[in-house]
């Protein structure tokens, strides 16, 4: 085998060593009647040439871009990912290292970090960053818990617009424990409708998305305003698209007091839904409630500039009782990608793209919009939101399947009341041709 | 080789992202504009984030010096204990990055995903084959997320049977996280004290256990590298008084086919694919934590779940008693596949694996054993746990030790972990090692048992050679500055 280094002799001589007469010796500290009576049964090992087919294989019918346009976000979203991105990631230094619990010798990662945290800080308006974790929808259930421990309160209320899937992840965070969460409905702009907020008692926070699931871009000033009313909540805002902050205002101008989401669009492929990478930021007086790793600036015995892992009190390393959360590991690498993004992006990047995001889906919009599909909500949107269909479309998208267009997200599973309506989606990876195409099939 | 590992080299300064570029630089080409603007309202209108504009080689260059900062598998021998730092097959890579799976959509129609599910569905299986547990989830993200969705399935299961149990048992040999992954699920985390030998004792846990107590966590082999031998009674006891038993499965590499874990009364085990199944571990992630059950258990795994339906596989939503969801998708379909991959390749090797991790581990024990104080001298399973003590009257502790490795070309074990031994150094070489490392590595160790006794100091002033000396982590933790 490949990846196993040993022959015959070097095991005999470990042996002689060790004082085994075999390698089944080895095992001894273990008693019988806990030992594998049967060989596993696994496929015979393939080689390198045969696991590439079989992959190849299994691969070929994916409905992948760019063979398949794919009209599809959702919380998932076809960016264009520059080749020095996937190129440096895949130096090893970065990518076969761990926890860089040795700073001396792990300064390359613990200096991306400490970038990181800053381009999420800038992007996000915030003042503190963690170093990642897993991904949106587990960010969100983590803001919402660590808002119950410095509010001191139970209850937090969840925005009817956050992704469906998220608010599921949140739902089974807080089964076993006794905080409850209730859900502010959508108003008839497709925004959060903030106007029984009164009459929900007293809230640790009130969480929102924006752009929302359905591509809304919230009102998030007068959002912060309404739940500051009571000033113990905490606002929340979460997000599925980062890059929509190239263009919008950020939530931390709007007062926002947690900020996390699902940062795949930068720079991380789509893979099937994972990994992502769980962006997590918050305001300075919060720092030390925060969940995940954080990486600090220091100097070293000579004074040059060096960066750590820091603040771990708080995790599990000391009071393993008493740890805030149960996070370890982090989504470093794919931390590590969006670093590159960003930089590869600069400031003046990421508005452009961000723009064309917009402009290309507003294009599709009011493509439809022209072949009398008008779209469900009035509140602008970023690069997705929903349009109703007559009936009779699922048939059409059935079909369109066949020529590999996937013509949006129905949302009649998610949104029993919204049985009519898709959430489509327009990226830069998808073109004006692209775009026209579509538009022509379901007209057809 | 004679002359030892490291050495010095040319290590090149590079600053902060932001104190490089110049304003209208672009790093990359954006597309064709091909479609008029839409205008927006200058009320949801931002300024843009204040990113710096950077050329590509600029960017290229940023990291390629900061990459070389760092130390890897790839770098040298990485003996962190319970980290499971093996090495990361290429081939792997090149099988996640095809874009049929690289570029796929997580709600693309089954008729569109269906290598995907295969892929997934057969790597339940194999999993389920390896720890002799028949039903799976790939769901969880990390090993601790693995750890919390067992712990939710504890609470789920014991909901289920009518009774809301308050405390979960856990040794002081198990895993960090575990006592906090207990706690979120609103458990009390009892502390088990380990034997003289460091495993388990029955009486112990026969002591705590009760019908309040949902169960134990036990890692095992545990955090001292030693097979917890009284597993069998400890399961005994507990499932007498109706609890359940939860395996930190971080510890694998050392047994894969040689224990069976359905067969020793483990009721729940998570896996770390990272470690155990050969995947990157990238700096802190991402990871993967399948978790594994009996069939009693099944209905508590979150969902969705993949299903085979004659030559077909959907996702099943349908689990009235699930715990629900833990990932807002399916979890890291991109390390579940390179796991796969890792499984495809090796087959039954994988005991071989195992074999090797072990003897390589028992090798560095006794060839340690007298320069280094051995707390617990037994044999090991595929990590074994030194301590300071012989060195402590020269004053040289294990940070010292640590530290004056890097010196010699390896990144340093795993120190002060686990807390149940003082000073403690945990070494992993795992299988993956050749002999002639594991002697370069026993003789770097022992000419630092010598410097230790000759000259402390050369152990005080280490490392000398990484870009960095010793950092000041109080300083950094006092007035934290976590950003620029």
């Amino acid at each position: 085998m490949r990846y196993l280094p040993h022959t015959r002799e070097d095991i005999e001589q470990m042996l002689q060593v060790v004082g085994a007469t075999d390698l089944d010796a080895l095992f001894s500290s273990i008693p019988d009647d806990c030992l594998r009576k049967k060989e596993m049964n696994l496929p015979e090992p393939l080689t390198e040439w045969e696991l590439n087919g079989h992959m190849d294989h299994l691969a070929a019918g994916m409905g992948a871009s760019p063979a398949c346009k794919v009209f599809m976000g959702a919380g998932s979203y076809n960016h264009y990912i520059p080749e020095i991105t996937r190129q440096l990631l895949l130096r090893s230094e970065f990518f076969t290292a761990y926890t860089p619990y040795q700073p001396e010798i792990s300064q390359g990662t613990l200096q991306t970090i400490f970038e990181y945290q800053t381009l999420v800080c800038r992007l996000l308006g915030m003042d503190v960053a963690n170093a990642s974790m897993y991904d949106g929808a587990s960010g969100l259930a983590e803001a919402l818990l660590m808002a119950i421990r410095v509010s001191h309160r139970k209850k937090v209320a969840v925005s009817r617009a956050v992704h469906p899937l998220y608010r599921k992840v949140v739902e089974t965070y807080f089964a076993p424990t006794d905080y409850e969460v209730v859900e502010l409905p959508v108003g008839v702009d497709g925004r959060t409708d903030f106007s029984g907020l009164k009459d929900l008692g007293e809230l640790a926070c009130v969480a929102l998305q924006s752009p929302n699931f359905f591509g809304c871009i919230e009102d998030l000033e007068s959002a912060g305003k309404a739940i500051h009313a009571d000033k113990k909540t905490l606002f929340v805002t979460a997000f599925s698209e980062p890059l929509a902050y190239g263009l919008l205002k950020n939530p931390g101008v709007c007062g926002a007091d947690i900020v996390c989401g699902e940062g795949q669009s930068f720079g991380i492929p789509q893979s099937f839904g994972g990994p992502g990478l769980g962006m997590f930021a918050a305001r300075q007086p919060y720092v030390r409630a925060m969940p995940g790793r954080l990486v600090g600036k220091t100097v070293d015995r000579d004074g040059k500039t060096g960066f750590v892992l820091t603040l771990a009190t708080r995790e599990q390393h000391i009071r393993r009782e008493k740890a805030t959360s149960n996070i370890c590991s982090n989504q470093g690498l794919c931390a590590t990608a969006s670093t590159m993004y960003m930089a590869a992006m600069g400031g003046t990047g990421i508005r452009e793209l961000s723009r064309l995001n917009r402009d290309r889906a507003e294009y599709l919009k009011a493509s439809l919009a022209g072949a009398g599909y008008a779209s469900a909500f009035t509140a602008p949107t970023f690069n997705e939101f929903v349009v109703r269909f007559p009936e009779g479309f699922s048939d059409t998208w059935q079909a369109l399947l066949k020529k590999k267009i996937v013509a949006g997200l129905h949302l009649a599973p998610w949104y029993p009341e919204l049985s009519d309506c898709w959430l489509m989606c327009v990226t830069e990876a998808i073109d004006k041709n692209d775009i026209d195409g579509l538009v022509k099939e379901v007209t057809r | 080789m004679k002359e030892k590992m490291g050495t010095t080299g040319l290590i090149f300064n590079e600053p902060l992202l932001w104190e490089k570029g110049s304003p209208g630089r672009k790093g990359l080409s954006l597309p064709r504009r091909d479609v008029a603007e839409a205008p927006l309202d200058d009320a949801l209108t931002g300024d843009g984030p204040d990113f710096p504009d950077l050329s590509e080689l600029d960017v290229v260059r940023h990291f390629t010096r900061l990459s070389q900062w760092n130390f890897g598998v790839d770098s040298g021998m990485y003996p962190l204990g319970s980290c499971t730092m093996k090495y990361n097959p290429r081939t792997n890579e090149r099988q996640a990055s095809i874009p049929g799976f690289a570029n796929a959509h997580p709600l693309l129609p089954p008729s569109l995903c269906q290598g995907a599910l295969a892929l997934m569905y057969d790597l339940q299986g194999y999993l389920a084959e390896i720890t002799g547990l028949p039903a799976v989830t790939l769901q969880p993200a990390a090993g601790a997320h693995g750890e919390l969705t067992g712990m939710l399935i504890f609470a789920a299961y014991h909901k289920h049977k009518g009774k809301v149990r308050t405390r979960v048992l856990i040794p002081d040999t198990a895993h960090g996280t575990n006592p906090a992954s207990a706690t979120l699920c609103g458990f009390t985390a009892v502390p088990v004290k380990s034997g003289a030998d460091g495993v388990l004792r029955p009486e112990s846990v026969a002591e705590l256990m009760d019908e309040d107590t949902a169960g134990i966590m036990v890692t095992n082999p545990n955090t001292l590298g030693l097979f917890e031998k009284n597993i069998r009674q400890v399961a005994a006891i507990v499932h007498e008084k109706g609890g359940l038993i939860y395996c930190d499965g971080a510890n694998m590499n050392a047994i894969m086919g040689i224990v069976n874990i359905g067969d020793i009364g483990v009721d729940v085990l998570h896996l770390n694919l990272h470690k155990t199944f050969s995947t990157p571990h990238g700096g802190g992630g991402p990871g993967a934590g399948p978790v594994c059950v009996t069939r009693q258990l099944e209905p508590f795994l979150p969902i969705p779940r993949v299903v085979k339906e004659g030559n077909s596989y959907r996702l099943d939503e349908d689990g009235p008693l699930s715990v629900g969801k833990v990932h807002a998708f399916f979890g890291n379909f991109g390390i579940l596949l390179r796991a796969c991959c890792y499984i495809l390749s090796m087959g039954n090797h994988l005991k071989q694996a195992s074999q090797y991790a072990v003897l390589n581990a028992n090798y560095i024990k006794e060839s340690l054993k007298g320069h280094y104080h051995l707390p617990y001298d037994q044999p090991c399973m595929h990590e074994c746990v030194f301590t300071d003590k012989l060195q402590q009257e020269h004053h040289v502790a294990t940070l010292d030790i640590a530290k004056r490795l890097m010196d010699h070309g390896f990144h340093p074990p795993t120190i002060y972990f686990p807390l149940v031994v003082s000073g403690a150094i945990m070494i992993e070489p795992t299988e993956t090692e050749s002999k002639e490392t594991l002697d370069q590595f026993i003789d770097a160790m022992k000419q630092i048992a010598r410097e230790a006794r000759q000259c402390p100091d050369c152990l005080h002033e280490s490392p000398q050679f990484p870009k960095v000396r010793r950092l000041d982590e109080t300083a950094a933790a006092r007035k934290p500055c976590l950003r620029g």
